[in-house]
């Protein structure tokens, strides 16, 4: 067995133990390496890497603070503690009513009301990651191919396909079109897929879209659902970012699009939501499953025992959840803060002479950079970072660990700042290209 | 043409189609409650530890700030929220491993690095299983084990679980030949032997493992070059002789030889702390290769950062946890000397044992005949008749019949004694002879169901209701 002869002396693990398919050796974690040896601090280190490869969302703590206050009870079982045995007892995997019910509410205050969530299909899942895999073990065999439209979240390498032992084949987008799914896309990559005798069971798509930051438009969705059911194969639909979308009506969810077929055909869709990104809880692993096939259901709900969410982290925010004022006013106020972040960014990166993707969503924007490159090569385009990165100090996120087609795009993160903090980054993306043009 | 799922899916590994889990059901339905539902069944096949909560209330009421995430009076929320390092919040793996060490009387050190956080001791068991194993390849358990296991370690990994068969005729113990039973049906089956997994103290037998049959194992995985992996998510539930020694310790004269990094441990705060809601498991391993995989793995399900941070303070709290693992000892004991003392008093005897939250008890006088089918047939009259969901020998794979798993930790003290009055009910009538005319009767109108039971009887069946009812 192949295995044994690199492993080491004695100790044999498996396949999937020794393989390099967690994906941790690609430039998006090389990037975090060099950020944590030389992370930037206003006050400590103002010459210091800025942190720009990581889609956290940090604008809207004060309200969750604000929240947390007027909800005690949330976080320490209110006097006299009455709830918490019953609460630390909980390990049911179909999880706490009231957390999947101020979830669904959520998800519907999101999506504006357009689309009707019941809380008998939601599975929860230990973060969006915990989702993704699930659902891959669920929907494909060890072989088989799920197809991803490029460009796409580099942690979908090792979610989707590390211990599934699924493949990727992806749906390759490019700038001619602004990186939208093509109906054209998705056949040529099934054939592909096809054409190595690879069985595709589902399409993955994220909406709002990471790395581009834009939402995916209706027709668009009609498009990919009238493919998978061409195909007979499922959709999935990482909807984690639906609550950063600038505008609330330009976010059309697949959900939505089902409730306008009348559910006819929904049995492949089902849609992946979490809190890390909305709420900015990354930390709390709190991800969820919705499916609209009750096979799913079941089995993901079954499997979720793996991947249970903390029963005192779903207590705390399904009280925090359930005030419907917060939730609504919560989504308002992010909303405008991301836009406002968003604009300012933009506004910078163009006074520098660089333009970006036009984007509506999200915690980043995709910014190209491929006039700045020698040669149209991922080589160039890995130079230009390690320029970014160690010249510039600011650590963005290279198209090519996201499998763009076209090298020069870069993902550049906007809200896991403060305000003086992008002003500095913006300040030293300046300078460069005045460098540059001198 | 039908929209298709993955053999996963489809397939039953997951064990939750067997109609055993018609106890949990019928517990659903009925269920006992001291005011509203006197004559409800007793849940008795649910291994929880509610007997010490008051000692964790009490801490609480003293550490709002901790739960209302306060640091020395700063709010850390932020910090807490963000925090989804895999590498684990370094003060909650400090606190962990020296409750750790504590609990083993400090007589071995953990090393925090050597931590993996898991969402449980379910994740942490799978995590193992997928680094060390494969479909085509078998770890070897004793029986009587967890149903749990089924799950756990074979339904994504695709490996296999080959028994080692394990008997009364010596207090259910390891002996070498077992071992190399279970290691040559592996063989027979075309499997390759990948490890072994123990749990220690044992479910469902609540014994510990006598430092001999530690030797034994180690001795067996130094021979065949395999790995052990020692489950002690009972470890803090010693409550009498003979004294816990964990594989750990038996290390210790292993230090720096070959196989010193082939012996891993999987830990929980779900049965000592009676915490299971909020999902802590970990692994421990001195193979840096295991340790960083299982690390990136834990990606799939780490621990929330909130419950990291309280319980880290939770267990930094010395006082506390000398406290909390004395008295919940002595609860403990006390609750298993009522429940064996009960039984003995009904004439059944239960295996000695000085762990656990359940006691392993010996009901074969009470079959109609040595066989399973017997076995079922009277867990059925406990369900239905006696209202008591107990969890049948068959269940955890013993290979003797009329075994039974009874647990005392889960219930009020009162709840316990009434359980116990309807146990000596039971053998009473028995004893009058009137049961196996009852029984008999039974099976006549009552055919449908055990044709049901039949065909899953010789398959392996465990009830899955609620994630990890160890």
């Amino acid at each position: 067995m192949a295995i044994e002869i690199e492993a080491a002396p004695s100790v044999q693990l498996s396949r999937v133990a020794d393989s390099e398919t967690h994906g941790e050796n690609l430039a998006y974690f090389a990037g975090w390496k060099a950020y944590d040896e030389d992370p930037y601090n206003e006050a400590s280190n103002p010459s210091g890497v800025i942190q720009m490869g990581l889609a956290e969302n940090q604008v809207s703590f004060d309200l969750l603070e604000e929240c947390l206050e007027k909800h005690s009870e949330a976080s320490t079982w209110g006097k006299g503690a009455p709830g918490f045995r019953e609460n630390a007892l909980f390990q049911d995997y179909h999880g706490l009513l009231t957390f999947r019910k101020a979830i669904v509410s959520f998800m519907e205050e999101i999506r504006c009301g357009g689309a009707k969530f019941d809380p008998e299909r939601v599975v929860l899942t230990a973060g969006a990651t915990a989702a993704n895999e699930l659902l891959t073990f669920i929907l494909a065999d060890p072989g088989d191919a799920l197809l991803v439209p490029t460009p796409y979240y580099p942690g979908f390498d090792r979610d989707l396909r590390w211990r599934t032992g699924v493949k990727i084949v992806p749906i390759v987008c490019d700038s001619s079109n602004n990186f939208q799914i093509t109906t054209e896309a998705l056949e040529a990559a099934y054939e592909l897929a096809e054409s190595m005798n690879i069985r595709v069971r589902g399409v993955l798509i994220t909406n709002p879209s990471n790395p581009l930051g834009v939402t995916i438009s209706r027709s668009v969705l009609e498009d990919i659902l009238d493919f998978a059911t061409r195909k007979n194969i499922h959709l999935v639909s990482d909807e984690i970012y639906s609550g950063s979308v600038f505008s609330s009506s330009e976010f059309v969810s697949v959900a939505e699009v089902l409730e306008a077929r009348e559910y006819r055909a929904s049995e492949r869709v089902h849609i992946v939501y979490s809190l890390s990104k909305d709420l900015g809880l990354p930390g709390f692993r709190v991800g969820t499953i919705y499916s609209y096939n009750d096979k799913v259901v079941t089995t993901a709900r079954r499997m979720s025992s793996f991947t249970l969410i903390s029963s005192q982290t779903q207590h705390l925010l399904a009280c925090m959840l359930s005030d419907k004022k917060f939730a609504k006013n919560y989504i308002e106020i992010n909303r405008t803060r991301l836009r406002k972040r968003y604009e300012r960014i933009i506004d910078g990166l163009r006074s520098a002479g660089i333009e970006c993707l036009k984007g509506n969503a999200g915690l980043f924007c995709w910014m190209n950079l491929s006039p700045l490159l020698e040669k149209p090569t991922r080589e160039s385009e890995l130079d230009l970072w390690r320029t970014m990165l160690q010249e510039v100090k600011l650590n963005i996120s290279p198209g090519s660990s996201c499998h763009c087609s076209e090298p020069g795009w870069f993902r550049v993160c906007f809200a896991n700042m403060s305000e003086h903090t992008l002003e500095v980054a913006l300040e030293r993306i300046h300078k460069y290209m005045e460098q540059r043009r001198t | 043409m039908r929209l298709q799922l993955s053999g996963k899916a489809t397939c039953n590994s997951h064990g939750q189609g067997s109609s055993y889990f018609l106890g949990w059901q019928e517990y659903e339905k009925n269920p006992f409650d001291q005011t509203r539902n006197p004559q409800g069944i007793i849940q008795m096949g649910l291994a929880e530890n509610q007997l010490s909560f008051d000692l964790l209330e009490s801490w609480l009421s003293e550490n709002q700030d901790i739960a209302g995430f306060k640091r020395n009076g700063e709010s850390i929320f932020r910090e807490l929220a963000l925090f989804q390092d895999y590498h684990g919040l370094p003060e909650f793996k400090k606190a962990l491993v020296q409750f750790m060490e504590e609990i083993r009387g400090n007589k071995v050190s953990f090393d925090p690095n050597k931590i993996v956080l898991t969402a449980g001791a379910t994740s942490a068991n799978e995590t193992l299983i997928f680094c060390l194993a494969e479909a085509g390849d078998a770890i070897l358990i004793p029986t009587p084990y967890y149903p749990g296991f089924d799950r756990d370690l074979k339904w994504r990994t695709g490996a296999e679980i080959v028994p080692i068969h394990c008997t009364s005729s010596n207090g259910f113990k390891i002996t070498a030949c077992a071992l190399q039973q279970a290691y040559q049906e592996a063989r027979n089956r075309n499997l390759k032997v990948k490890g072994v997994l123990v749990t220690n103290p044992s479910n469902p037998l609540g014994t510990t493992m006598t430092r001999a049959e530690l030797d034994l194992l180690m001795d067996f995985i130094i021979e065949k070059q395999i790995h052990l992996v020692s489950d002690e998510i009972y470890s803090g539930t010693v409550f009498s002789s003979p004294n816990y020694t964990s594989i750990m310790e038996v290390l210790l004269k292993y230090e720096k030889a070959e196989v010193w990094d082939r012996v891993h441990v999987v830990y929980s705060l779900s049965k000592d702390l009676g915490l299971p809601g909020f999902r802590v498991g970990a692994i421990y391993s001195n193979n840096d290769s295991i340790v960083a995989a299982a690390t990136k793995m834990s990606s799939f399900g780490l621990v929330s950062s909130q419950t990291q941070y309280f319980l880290s303070a939770l267990l930094s709290d010395k006082k506390f946890t000398k406290n909390y693992i004395s008295e919940n000892k002595k609860r403990l004991k006390k609750r298993h000397a009522l429940l064996v003392s009960g039984l003995q008093n009904a004439g059944i005897s239960c295996l000695k044992s000085n762990a656990g939250l359940f006691s392993w008890v010996d009901m074969r006088h009470l079959l109609s005949s040595n066989t399973f089918e017997a076995e079922i047939e009277l867990w059925e009259k406990i369900v239905y008749d006696v209202k008591l969901n107990i969890s049948p020998g068959l269940s955890c794979h013993c290979s003797e019949p009329g075994w039974f798993r009874v647990c005392f930790a889960n219930m009020t003290e009162e709840t316990l004694e009434i359980a116990i009055r309807r146990i000596k009910a039971l053998v009473e009538s028995a004893s009058r002879g009137r049961d196996k005319v009852i029984s008999s009767q039974r099976s006549s109108k009552n055919n449908s169901r055990k044709k049901s039971f039949s065909k899953w009887v010789f398959r392996l069946p465990f009830h899955d209701r609620e994630a990890g009812e160890r």
